[in-house]
């Protein structure tokens, strides 16, 4: 089936079962492969984009429910919050491996785009969903208060 | 270490002579071209452009080394930090071997800055030289009048120019017989905390990982693996999987079945409609509870010695005081986030594979073996690995050679990418073993320790592989036994024994290997026999540390920042751990909370460590942050478990990694030393659950025998 999918402000038409999960069809069709595979059950939040302004599980979305959003991936993230979470992260090297930070950045910029202030509290809320096994946990709170404190100015 | 930059050294190492002994800086062997980069050995490379891409010769699977051996060079370079690009080295021995692994290539054992220390900075001097011979040449003064800084030549004519600019003229002189290497007082990167390469790269998504390659042709396999480790498919049925579009096929291999797609989806879909039916004679079909009565009735006879000392058994007699206890520590995962992956292409002549590849050597030798070729028509591509752990340095290239199994069977020369899903990922084996200690340890009537006796239950990681050889003693896998046969604490009757058992479950070194467990079963036993003696457990600990400054000096340290003399916060216990590995001390204290009905939540960890000189200081406190976490979360939770040789977990709900929530503050404290630099990898791992447990003495009175804690169910019924 054709799916005709809206992704970093950009319109594609994709061939794909409708069952396809979104993101298959953004790694393996569009290429946009920053988005990561790490459970396929919404267990990790590797594979985090931004739905209508909301973080999802791209591995748990289908392409025929992504049609009928406007997504956001790693690649196509940006404005105040995203630029806020890239300096901090910049500025503390959080990131170690990696892998995991694609839907980690995803998931805090989604946090500090509806709330600009979060508590400890709420940056657990917000971050439990994504895993990281090198345990980066500790540089990605200090990164989320330290990008909040940026977007204050 | 000698290092000789001479063409004879490189070829003398080429012919398999001499190897592991030093190591060649090849000079020049491929003729210069115009407009080609200044290479001046195999580590450096220095464009026109004015950018330096050091060769990185180690794995980086998070642990920062593209960005540490890029310091050493830049270091002696006296480079510019901007300047510098990193770029794995392509899998060759002869010039990119482990200095501590001998003529192998290789990451692991936390050894990469320490075999690399005096090569990269060696490597950086030469190419200094050159680029400062090249504009005395140029500008007609000595060599001596030119100074060089931040990427810059000058001299008090008032000429510069970068480095840029004389890379062609250095790359047409001969290199020198050997470059002074800086005093450290004069270190501008090492000892400083600078920017890692790699996050860049790593917060826009860039497409640095095995997982993200895409070749034209690729072909893209999931794997069906047997469900009990030994096991063989006999019969395969994809009919149903036809039904797939993007389906191409499904075959047989020794590892499983390989289901063969046109994208990883299809691949995944597809493999969930294929039936397989298997081959289960030489399957292993014990599971846990069996392996655990097995494992504690030979706790209970003698084991193969590791050590002796003293009298233990005579000594524990005459004990006015002992602690006996018996720990179980279960099968570990290490759940790399990237799920093992490899590309394989083969064209008839060379093999080429694109992997996080941890054991390049092993890789060419294992790969080269599958399709009939010599390692050296192996290449391997080295990419950033989401993860590893220890798992991906395996002695028989598990995933690797499956990814060549497979891409052989697919018979065309196609690219291949094989492509586990986390399923296969827990499921696989290649565990941290499972293991049973039983300690008894003494006091005399002063509350001195006199008498500890150690015996270890489990699988040997090394017995078996092509490392046995060279490393297993007497029966004795050190593997199993470190972290204890090399305790630094001053006992004068001392057994330790060791029971080898033999079980189809593939082990591996995890994070931080045999003192994943032996730190538990030292550190929780020191802890009651402090308290057995009335004593302060740090004070008890350091009173067995004479002859051990490094370890006492970690220790102290610890106990200061975290203010152990005071009493925590009401409500908080606090509990110690110190352990070395890997030629690293780490000292930690944990403070834990009890919560409001029930369960206890650890919320602060103080970690002292002495690694030697820390190259880059911001990127060890990460390794201590990292290691920590990854510590506990195994320790709060985690476990395979077999029913009847079947692997129960499959994917992080049943085996729960450590979140957001359960991460304690962390505070890393570095030892200033100039003592050479020593691993950080996997050192700040061992404390953690034992400094852990001993808090939850401190709050409930009892004593954690079997991993995991389940601190959760402290306070409750």
């Amino acid at each position: 089936m054709a799916f005709d999918l809206y992704v970093n402000g950009r319109q594609f038409r994709v061939d794909a079962e409708a069952d396809t999960p979104l993101l298959w069809v953004l790694r393996d069709e569009l290429m946009l492969t920053g988005t990561k595979y790490g459970c396929g059950q919404a267990l990790c939040g590797a594979c985090t984009v931004h739905a209508d302004g909301s973080p999802i599980r791209s591995c748990q979305t289908s392409v025929a429910d992504a049609a009928k959003m406007k997504i956001v991936t790693i690649e196509g993230v940006g404005g105040h919050a995203a630029e806020a979470v890239r300096a901090a992260w910049r500025e503390l090297d959080v990131p170690q491996c990696g892998y995991c930070q694609s839907g980690q950045i995803m998931s805090a910029t989604a946090l500090l785009m509806g709330n600009p202030a979060p508590s400890d509290a709420d940056i657990n809320d917000a971050m439990d969903g994504n895993v990281c096994r090198c345990a980066t946990y500790h540089r990605i709170r200090l990164g989320i208060h330290r990008a909040a404190e940026i977007m204050r100015g | 270490m000698t290092i000789q930059p001479s063409r004879r050294t490189f070829i003398k190492i080429a012919a398999g002579t001499g190897a592991g002994l030093i190591i060649g800086l090849e000079l020049r062997v491929t003729p210069v071209q115009a407009n080609a980069p200044f290479a001046p050995n195999p580590f450096v490379r220095i464009a026109p452009d004015n950018t330096v891409t050091v060769i990185v010769k180690h794995l980086d699977k998070g642990q920062g080394v593209a960005s540490g051996l890029s310091t050493l060079v830049a270091e002696e370079l006296d480079a510019d930090w901007s300047q510098i690009r990193a770029e794995f080295a392509p899998a060759d021995a002869s010039k990119y071997n482990n200095l501590l692994f001998g003529p192998f290539q290789g990451t692991g054992g936390s050894t990469s800055i320490a075999n690399s220390f005096e090569q990269y900075r060696k490597a950086g001097a030469i190419a200094r030289a050159m680029l400062v011979a090249a504009a005395a040449a140029a500008w007609g003064v000595p060599a001596a009048e030119i100074v060089v800084a931040q990427g810059v030549l000058s001299h008090k004519s008032g000429r510069s120019g970068t480095f840029g600019e004389f890379a062609e003229k250095a790359a047409e002189l001969d290199a020198p017989k050997d470059a002074p290497l800086k005093d450290a007082k004069d270190f501008i990167y090492i000892g400083k905390s600078f920017k890692r390469l790699d996050t860049a790269a790593k917060i826009t998504g860039q497409p640095i990982f095995t997982q993200d390659i895409h070749l034209d042709g690729m072909v893209v396999a999931a794997i069906i693996h047997p469900p009990r480790f030994g096991a063989v498919a006999t019969k395969v049925d994809a009919s149903q999987a036809q039904s797939v579009k993007g389906f191409l096929d499904a075959k047989i291999i020794p590892q499983g079945v390989a289901v063969y797609a046109t994208g990883t989806w299809p691949a995944f879909k597809a493999k969930g409609l294929v039936k397989v039916d298997w081959d289960e004679a030489k399957a292993e079909k014990r599971g846990t509870a069996e392996l655990l009565a097995e494992y504690r009735k030979l706790a209970r006879s003698p084991g193969l010695a590791a050590r002796n000392e003293g009298d233990a058994d005579a000594a524990l007699a005459a004990a006015a005081q002992t602690v006996e206890a018996e720990f179980v520590f279960p099968y570990l995962a290490h759940a790399a986030m990237e799920p093992m992956n490899a590309v394989v292409q083969f064209d008839g002549d060379k093999v080429r594979i694109w992997t996080g590849s941890q054991l390049q050597t092993m890789d060419q030798i294992v790969a080269g073996a599958i399709f009939g070729v010599p390692p050296a028509k192996v290449d391997v591509v080295t990419r950033y690995a989401g993860g590893s752990f220890g798992r991906r340095a395996v002695p028989t290239s598990d995933y690797v050679a499956e990814a060549a199994v497979v891409a052989k069977a697919w018979g065309k020369p196609d690219p291949v990418k094989l492509v586990w899903q986390r399923e296969n990922d827990m499921k696989a084996g290649y565990y941290r073993p499972f293991y049973v200690h039983q300690v008894a340890a003494g006091l005399d009537a002063a509350g001195n320790l006199v008498a500890w006796r150690h015996r270890i239950v489990g699988q040997s990681i090394l017995g078996g592989t092509a490392f046995e050889k060279a490393l297993v003693k007497d029966g004795v896998d050190p593997t199993s036994v470190e972290g204890i046969s090399d305790t630094a604490y001053g006992i004068p009757n001392f057994r330790l024994e060791l029971h080898s058992t033999k079980v189809g479950v593939p082990v591996l070194w995890w994070r931080s290997v045999g003192n994943t467990h032996t730190a538990y079963a030292v550190e929780t036993v020191m802890d009651e026999l402090a308290a057995k003696a009335g004593r302060d457990p740090v004070e008890f600990r350091l009173a067995l540390l004479d002859q051990a400054p490094r370890h006492a000096g970690v220790l102290r340290l610890a106990a200061e920042r975290v203010g152990w003399s005071n009493p925590s916060q009401p409500g908080t216990f606090r509990g110690v751990a110190l352990h070395r590995s890997f030629n690293t001390y780490v000292a930690e204290v944990a403070e834990l909370s009890l919560m409001k009905g029930g369960g206890a939540k650890v919320e602060r960890i103080v970690c002292a460590v002495d690694c030697g000189v820390a190259v880059n200081p911001d990127i060890v406190r990460a390794q201590m942050e990292g290691g920590i976490g990854f510590g506990l979360g195994a320790a709060l939770r985690d476990a395979i478990t077999l029913t009847d040789g079947a692997v129960d977990q499959a994917n992080f709900d049943s085996y729960p990694p450590l979140r957001m929530s359960d991460m304690p503050k962390v505070e890393v404290h570095i030892v200033d030393s100039r003592a050479p630099p020593t691993g950080v990898g996997e050192p700040g791992v061992p404390p953690v659950a034992p400094a852990v447990a001993n808090a939850a003495f401190k709050a409930t009175g009892k004593r954690i025998l079997e991993l995991p804690l389940g601190l959760d169910q402290i306070g409750r019924a």
